[in-house]
């Protein structure tokens, strides 16, 4: 099929943008499949959330395809997305709507693209902190930098009722719980972080073909 | 039967009562549940990380842990069944991903073979035992209590798994054998905003607005869970969902495990009822009495 074969030439900052998003691509199975979109719009009208969004899930895929990455990553879609699923099982030919989305979430996470008003990336971050120093999730520790980090401290107050009643119930711990083998789980941390390393740069493989564009090349 | 147990970080603190539940009723059914011996939260990370072999590497420690053990895994968070199955799928399909993660849990010694079977409290309990066995020790009927099963989005998705993706029936075949009245509740499935409720409080809020709002509609005494994060959600913004809303948004929200447990024949202090955010009617205490 001719529309298939090539848009044109994408501007550098797009190929780039592409090439960034394939490598992600690349560990979601089946990322692939993304060309067989039939824009039927049943992720959107299966979306709990859509309503809140700037890009309905259907238009993120045109977008992508159309070779828009740029506006996807800017939009409200890809921080609103609440992860359900419900999408990607009722979708016909089977896209993976939901590990697409986390896919570009991670590339406008590693692109330093953070709007400040849904500060996942803070949350995301102080959860990873919170692994690496406990081994455990430790909420208290996680919540109150979430909040503080987001700059929303009015939120941290708005909290506080709440805060007394699980502390009450016993169901806030005042202090992390950490592991035993926390030594290793460092090791572990620090070997695989060693390794993630050779990523960059990405090749270009097959899977850009597949997608649909000859026209990103090296 | 014996099962290996991964509580998860939520069952450690924020959702206590869903683990004192899932404990005493595995123990008032028989069935062993030990608690896998210092393992790390499943990497919930994994999708919210950029760097995504850390996040499968945290994850399959768990699982590389557990391999030693050779019995299925119990994970009574939807999230931590979500992520530990996940990684399971992933390492299969992906061989080289497989290989960096076996590269990293190296530098402590592990090694993941790939066998364990990660499974959710409510599946085992179903299929390994059965409803008519565990309708058989019931000591009190649920008779006259109306209830909601909400199952909420992540142990039926996104995997075809233990129920159907869209009108899961485990919970409610359970409850009905055990005597409570199950409402039409369509929104089974329907999510709660899980993170968003931090992270985009007012599209989180109308969605558990709606989730409440249709169980009273249809007339249910209680909302029941099977996910820490769900049942917190439904259950601690109460107060900010009625204002917010101008609505009466009050609703016990239990932990399946709790209610089942009160069938059993435990007490409310057992099953963890007695540290709930929300007000727990006599309705449903009365049936610990
Ligand atoms: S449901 Fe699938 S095929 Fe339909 S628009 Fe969405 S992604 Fe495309
Ligand atoms: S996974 Fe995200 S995009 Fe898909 S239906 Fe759920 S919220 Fe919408
Ligand atoms: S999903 Fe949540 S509860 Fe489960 S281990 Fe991970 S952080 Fe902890
Ligand atoms: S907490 Fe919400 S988002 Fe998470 S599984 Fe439960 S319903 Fe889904």
């Amino acid at each position: 099929m001719a529309h298939l074969e090539t848009p044109g030439t994408l501007p550098a900052r797009e190929s780039e943008l592409r090439r960034a998003f394939l490598s992600q691509v690349d560990i979601v199975p089946g990322g692939e499949r993304l060309r067989k979109c039939i824009q039927c719009g049943t992720c959107t009208g299966s979306c709990p959330v859509s309503y809140a969004m700037d890009l309905s899930p259907r238009e993120v895929i045109a977008r992508f395809r159309a070779g828009d990455i740029e506006t996807i990553l800017r939009s409200r879609t890809i921080w609103i997305c609440a992860s359900c699923y419900a999408c990607t099982v009722r979708c016909p030919v089977e896209i993976r709507i939901t590990d697409l989305l986390y896919a570009l979430k991670r590339v406008a996470m590693g692109k330093n693209i953070r709007p400040r008003q849904f500060p996942v990336y803070a949350l995301s971050e102080a959860f990873v902190r919170s692994v690496k120093w406990f081994g455990r999730n430790y909420e208290m520790g996680l919540l109150a930098e979430f909040f503080l980090r987001s700059f929303k401290w009015i939120n941290l107050l708005k909290m506080a009722p709440l805060g007394l009643k699980m502390l009450k119930t016993g169901r806030l711990g005042l202090f992390p719980d950490r592991i035993a083998g926390h030594a290793d789980l460092k090791k572990i941390i620090a070997r695989a972080e060693e390794i993630e390393q050779p990523r960059e740069p990405v090749p270009v493989r097959t899977v850009t073909d597949e997608v649909g564009y000859k026209a990103i090349q090296s | 039967m014996e099962y290996t147990y991964y509580p998860g970080c939520s069952l450690t603190k924020t959702s206590k009562p869903y683990d004192l539940s899932t404990r005493a009723v595995f123990k008032a059914l028989g069935l062993g549940l030990h608690e896998l011996e210092d393992w790390n939260c499943c990497g919930a990370t994994v999708y919210m990380s950029v760097k995504e072999t850390v996040s499968f590497s945290i994850s399959a420690r768990n699982l590389a842990l557990a391999e030693k053990l050779k019995r299925d895994v119990v994970a009574p968070c939807s999230a931590c069944y979500l992520v530990l199955n996940k990684t399971n799928r992933f390492l299969r399909e992906l061989p080289e991903l497989n290989a960096k993660v076996n590269d990293a849990l190296s530098a402590a010694g592990l090694y993941y073979g790939g066998t364990v079977r990660v499974r959710h409290p409510l599946e085992v309990l179903v299929n390994d035992l059965g409803i008519d066995a565990i309708a058989k020790k019931a000591r009190r009927s649920l008779e006259g209590l109306k209830i909601a099963e909400y199952y909420g989005c992540q142990i039926v998705r996104p995997q075809r798994g233990f129920d159907d993706m869209e009108f899961p029936q485990t919970m409610d075949q359970l409850f009905e054998a055990l005597g409570a009245e199950n409402v039409y509740y369509p929104l089974k499935v329907r999510c709660c905003g899980g993170m968003l409720m931090t992270t985009a409080n007012d599209v989180a809020m109308k969605l558990c607005h709606d989730l409440i709002a249709c169980a009273q509609g249809n007339g249910a005494d209680c909302i029941v869970t099977t996910c820490p994060l769900c049942q917190m959600n439904l259950a601690a913004y109460q107060d900010q969902l009625s204002a917010k809303f101008g609505e009466d948004m009050h609703m016990p929200i239990l932990w399946f495990t709790e209610l089942l447990g009160l069938a059993l024949g435990l007490d409310a202090k057992t099953v963890g009822l007695n540290a709930h955010l929300e007000q727990i009617p006599e309705k449903i205490l009365s049936l610990a009495a």
